[in-house]
């Protein structure tokens, strides 16, 4: 591994200053970070570690009913936080569906939202990768690629941001709070990470030596807990990124669905909110062939990008059974298999509260 | 460093917790908790890459990022600049040979790549070898070496690999076998079924990676490392070096894991060796994960054909199975997968054929069940197709097919109670309500459900070995053989053995283990570590009962005097008349009126010749898969399986329901999970680490059975243990896809099965 500085500053504003130099990056969890190093697919200078600023740990409750979760944040904390996962089921949901417990221990809401790529070519540096180092190429896009993206991708890149909770955070509206040396500012999360475009070593919307401090959810959000799931298809049972996941949420006023969100993960560069597909469904009864529509509206600009066509079906697939499952209602407890098509139904009765 | 590892924890001074399993007088047969289990589960436990002598230097070998070429430059003055760094090893400068590595050592050694040259014949091929103080300056010193290369282009499949006719397979079978007629079967038969089937490359990646820390002294070597195979190990390393066998100590105590990767000789391990003799200082050198994928062998990926003829009375009239095996470009080691078709089933006419495939890989070698699990993968599926075409049920059909003989030779099984393993495992798992169509069950939540079988066979070889048993003067006994415990339990099972014929308590006898040094233990390997070293020590225990009851019987003052014709009988660290036990002596008491300190018996096993010539020898078993998957998302689960097996003595029925069920799960990762995806443009494997290449967690492993079926067998040895470490895989892949038709209509001939085979089709 290259020798590299280490830094761990006590305020905030020690840790802008410092990551605002070139070759500097931001150590959280270590989980993502660590590892890219090891394999030598990052190589920064100086590692900023954030983790023991003051103030970016806690869940913070909004008068108006909203949260604001900070950075610091443990994954496991977050979704083995009672009220929070009352009010936000299909966060927790996605959290807990996500890695493996020792990871989820160790993530941190930041750096679970600013993960990288998992496309095997952009780990290995002796491939060529467009993100990884600008205009090289993309060895993706000829090479192994069933895992990659089938909306939003350019022939630039093709890769897909693997994260779950940034799924049902799109589809809720989150807001991420950012800090530099020049300020403060908010970014709605659905912003926060790039389509590659022409430029897909640009990953976020954070300038340099932005940090993240925290992560809204607006008071409005916690309407939907009575409905709202995360479902992830897997290859194998836990401990395994999506194949292709949806979290969907719904709202339903006398029979009729008053308003609904959906996003879908592992099929852009980005968490991909469905918006006309959300807006497929307002004001009608819930019903199969809706929710199959929905499915069909939020894939209709798919196509694949290499030997992935199926994953276009099963995302339609996945986005009708979600619905399906969010309309049924949120279960009581979390279920033994977070997201997991074998969850099963609702089962108020045999649902366990740890995985 | 590992004198304080195990053998000295192991003795009966600290395992006085132990509970006594003692029934009718023996330990074995008993269900004894691991004797090591406590010093895995604190830590105490030392494997190889624990030791630190003192003085201690880092390796980490540089490997190549292509598949075919040539290594153009390495920055050796840049990496040696690198503080901490030592030497870099290429080979340019590394130390000559006594053995030349592209010269094969047999009988078990492949060429290797130990520096020779800088030609580069497959991915993660050792290219240099950085020695520095640190394990970070080596790791930063292998990467400023910045490899280039003159690359070729990579042969990485059916379509630019080289194919050729196998002459011998896996690790010197026959690649061609035919019997009968099987053109004529194939005329004669009222129907034909046939497929093509794939496996894919899969890597051994046990917990613990290779590692090794040599010490020289002079032309002597200390050498830790995991191995399954010391003495044989220790004499090809020796070969190596130019010194004599006995210079070179290989301390092995505890393994994290074979599978058949640990009994072959490899590039790493000896550059690991040679880095400590060239600069004279104690080397530690451990793989990384991704360094496992090439180096260390692997399965090799197979594509198989299959044809069967059957007739209306559902028997098999032809048996034809063919298999294409992927292997280096430059050593041989095709997977024996077709030979499976060897050992199942009847058939007037059978076929076997195996071509290799040279393709710019590392060489394949064996994995746990090598060639029985590839081809009992695609075996059971073609025998589902075949009961489907003729309207049976696939047990009924497989019954039907039931070899009473080997089949092609005609001769007798030293035991086979394969029926008996049929009808326990159908038993439990209530196979008799199986609808015969495909993708009518369903579960309570609306899964689909199906249920698929598989017969699981593997063969019962007995290596030579030998043991030392030592009775001391306080009637405690030590026993010794340089055996391997790769977590199947070696310290306990073959313990047992040693006390059962020494007539002692477990926890009255010491047992050593795990060093080259002592008594030749044998091969830990192809399931026979048991039976062998196990019939070692056994013998071993019975040669000092034999010189004590000498002793006994010709001591006019012992109660024993003249009950030579009558016989004694040995139990409890006493001998006992057999027609009155309450005339008896203890060992202590015995050795102490002969005037001994102790009494040194030896033994010795190997299968007897005209038994190995009279009789076929295998284990069987069969296993039964419940699976459910979701009827529109197509995410398949394991829900239940059984299996039923039949490997003659059950030594600890414990540790070997683990290891039943270990190969039941490593079924499961076949059928469902397991794949090492080669970019096919560079054959960089591009999951070559443990969150991509997957294997099951403990959410895909349901509730599993595994039922001891007795059987009693002779012929294999005195002692009538077969083996049971491999068997497990075997049956269960096939029993999974059968499963998996069963719930859809669909079959899926290609392993693993992906949710794409099932979502395309519907
Ligand atoms: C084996 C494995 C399996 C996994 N499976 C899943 C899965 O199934 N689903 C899933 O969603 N995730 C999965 N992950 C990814 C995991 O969720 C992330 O690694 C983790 O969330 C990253 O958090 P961290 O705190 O460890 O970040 P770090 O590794 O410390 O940092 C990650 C990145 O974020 C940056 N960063 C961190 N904090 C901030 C901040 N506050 N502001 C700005 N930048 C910041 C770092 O500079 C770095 O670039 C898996 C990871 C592994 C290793
Ligand atoms: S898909 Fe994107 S991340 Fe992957 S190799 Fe191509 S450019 Fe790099």
């Amino acid at each position: 591994m290259k020798p590299f500085d280490y830094i761990r500053p006590a305020t905030l504003a020690e840790a802008v200053t410092e990551a605002a130099r070139p070759g500097s990056a931001y150590l959280a969890g270590g989980t993502n970070m660590l590892d890219l190093m090891k394999v030598g697919a990052a190589a920064p200078e100086r590692l900023v570690d954030i983790t023991r600023l003051p103030g970016l740990d806690a869940v913070e409750w909004l008068p108006d009913g909203g949260v604001r979760i900070g950075a610091l944040v443990r994954n496991s904390d977050l979704a083995y936080d009672a009220r929070f996962a009352a009010s936000f089921p299909m966060v927790a949901e996605a959290l807990l569906s996500g890695a493996s417990a020792q990871l989820r221990n160790a993530a941190t809401v930041g750096g679970n939202l600013m993960q990288r790529t998992r496309c095997a070519y952009f780990q290995d540096p002796a491939s060529a990768c467009n993100r990884r180092e600008s205009g090289s190429g993309c060895d993706a896009r000829d090479g192994e690629n069933r895992m990659h993206a089938v909306l939003g991708f350019t022939e630039h890149c093709i890769a897909v941001h693997a994260s779950d909770f940034c799924v049902p955070l799109v589809a809720l509206g989150a807001e991420v709070e950012v800090e530099s040396s020049d300020g403060k500012r908010t970014i709605p999360i659905d912003e926060l990470h790039l389509l590659p475009g022409d430029t897909p070593q640009m990953e976020t919307a954070l300038r340099r030596g932005e940090l993240i401090t925290g992560v809204k959810l607006p008071a409005g959000a916690a309407a939907f807990s009575g409905h709202a799931r995360y479902l992830k298809l897997r290859e194998r049972t836990s401990y395994a990124f999506a194949v292709v996941s949806a979290a969907a949420a719904l709202q339903i006023e006398d029979g009729r669905i008053a308003e609904a969100r959906i996003a879908l993960g592992g099929v852009a560069a980005k968490p991909w909110r469905a918006a006309e597909a959300e807006a497929s469904l307002v004001g009608i009864e819930p019903s199969q062939p809706a929710f199959a529509r929905a499915g069909e509206i939020a894939l209709a600009s798919a196509h694949p990008s290499g030997a992935n066509a199926f994953k276009i079906e099963l995302a339609r697939r996945i986005v009708t059974r979600v619905l399906t499952r969010a309309l049924e209602g949120t279960p009581e407890r979390m279920p033994a298999l977070p997201g997991s098509p074998f969850a099963a139904r609702p089962d108020k009765t045999s649902g366990v509260a740890h995985v | 460093m590992s004198e304080q590892m195990s053998p000295e924890r192991m003795s009966p001074e600290t395992q006085t917790t132990f509970p006594r399993h003692v029934r009718h007088g023996s330990n074995s047969g008993q269900p004894v908790s691991r004797r090591d289990g406590r010093l895995k589960v604190t830590g105490a436990a030392t494997y190889a890459a624990d030791n630190h002598p003192e003085g201690l230097l880092h390796a980490v070998i540089a490997t190549s990022t292509i598949a075919r070429g040539r290594v153009r430059s390495l920055d050796v003055e840049a990496a040696k600049a690198h503080p901490g760094v030592v030497e870099v090893i290429t080979p340019a400068n590394r130390m000559p040979l006594h053995h030349d590595p592209n010269e094969k050592m047999p009988p078990f050694g492949f060429r290797v790549e130990v520096l020779q040259d800088d030609t580069v014949r497959y991915v993660n091929q050792p290219i240099a070898v950085v020695v520095a103080e640190t394990l970070e300056a080596a790791t930063e010193g292998v990467r400023l070496l910045a490899p280039r290369y003159e690359e070729e282009d990579a042969r990485t499949g059916l379509d630019n690999g080289l194919r050729h006719e196998a002459q011998s397979v896996g690790v010197g079978a026959p690649g061609t076998v035919s019997f009968g007629d099987l053109d004529a079967g194939l005329k004669g038969a009222a129907r034909v079924t046939e497929g093509d089937y794939s496996t894919p490359p899969q890597y051994h990646n046990a917990m613990e990676p290779h590692a090794v820390v040599a010490e020289w002294d002079g032309d002597t070597v200390t050498i830790d490392m995991p191995n399954q195979a010391l003495r044989m190990s220790a004499a090809s390393y020796a070969a190596y070096f130019g010194i004599p066998a006995e210079n070179v100590l290989i301390r092995s105590p505890f393994l994290g894991g074979g599978f058949g990767s640990k009994a072959i000789l490899n590039g790493p391990q000896i550059l690991g060796i040679l880095a400590a003799r060239q600069l004279g200082r104690p080397v530690k050198l451990v793989l990384t994960r991704a360094q496992m994928y090439g180096p260390v062998g692997h399965r090799g990926r197979t594509w198989q054909k299959l044809r069967l003829g059957t007739g209306d009375d559902g028997k098999l009239t032809a048996l034809h199975h063919h298999s294409i095996g992927a292997t280096s470009s430059f050593d041989d080691f095709v997977e024996p997968a077709a030979n499976a078709s060897l050992m199942l089933y009847e058939s007037p006419a059978i076929r076997v054929e195996h071509e290799g495939l040279r393709l710019d890989i590392g060489t394949p070698g064996p994995m746990r069940a090598p060639g029985e699990a590839s081809g009992s993968a695609s075996l059971e599926i073609a025998m589902d197709e075949a009961a489907e075409a003729c309207g049976m049920d696939p047990l009924a059909f497989r019954l039907a097919n039931y070899a009473e003989t080997q089949p092609g030779t005609g001769k007798p099984f030293s035991s086979k109670a394969l029926r008996e393993c049929y009808e326990q495992g159908a038993a439990a798992f209530g196979w008799a309500g199986r609808p015969l169509e495909a993708g009518t069950m369903r579960d309570e939540n609306g899964f689909l459900v199906g249920w698929g079988m598989g017969t699981a066979v593997f063969p019962c070889p007995q290596f030579p070995a030998e043991a030392r048993a030592t009775l001391r003067a306080d009637g405690t006994a030590l026993v010794e053989t340089g055996g391997a415990d790769m977590g199947q339990g070696a310290w306990t099972a073959l313990a047992q053995l040693a006390a059962e014929s020494l007539g002692l308590d477990l926890d009255k006898v010491e047992f050593h283990s795990g060093r080259s040094d002592l008594p030749d233990g044998g091969v830990a390997g192809g399931s026979g570590h048991t039976a062998s070293a196990g019939q070692a020590l056994s013998n071993a225990g019975g040669d000092v009962i034999a010189r004590l009851t000498e002793l006994a019987t010709g001591d006019p003052d012992s109660p024993l005097f003249g009950a030579g014709n009558i016989g004694v009988v040995a139990a409890e660290g006493r001998l006992h008349r057999r027609d009155d036990e309450t005339r008896s002596q203890s060992y202590a008491d015995i050795l102490a009126r002969a005037g001994q300190k102790e009494l040194v018996g030896t033994g010795k096993s190997g299968r007897d010749p005209a038994s190995a010539e009279a009789f076929a020898m295998h284990s069987h078993g069969a296993v039964f898969a419940e699976v459910k998957i979701d009827p529109n998302l197509m995410q398949v689960r394991v829900s239940r399986l059984v299996g039923a097996f039949a490997a003659g003595r059950i030594i600890n029925p414990k540790l070997v329901r683990s290891q039943y069920y270990g190969g039941m799960i490593w079924g499961i990762s076949f059928a469902l999970q397991e794949e090492a995806v080669a970019d096919r443009r560079t054959g960089r494997i591009m999951n070559a680490d443990l969150a991509e290449y997957h294997v099951p967690v403990n959410a895909d492993v349901p509730r599993m059975e595994a039922i001891l079926v007795p059987e009693e067998d002779p012929r294999v040895s005195p002692l009538g243990i077969k083996g049971v470490g491999e068997i497990g895989v075997t049956g269960t892949v096939g029993a999974i896809a059968n499963a998996v038709w069963h719930a859809t209509g669909i079959r899926v001939r290609n392993y693993p099965i992906r949710i794409e085979d099932l979502l395309r089709r519907r």
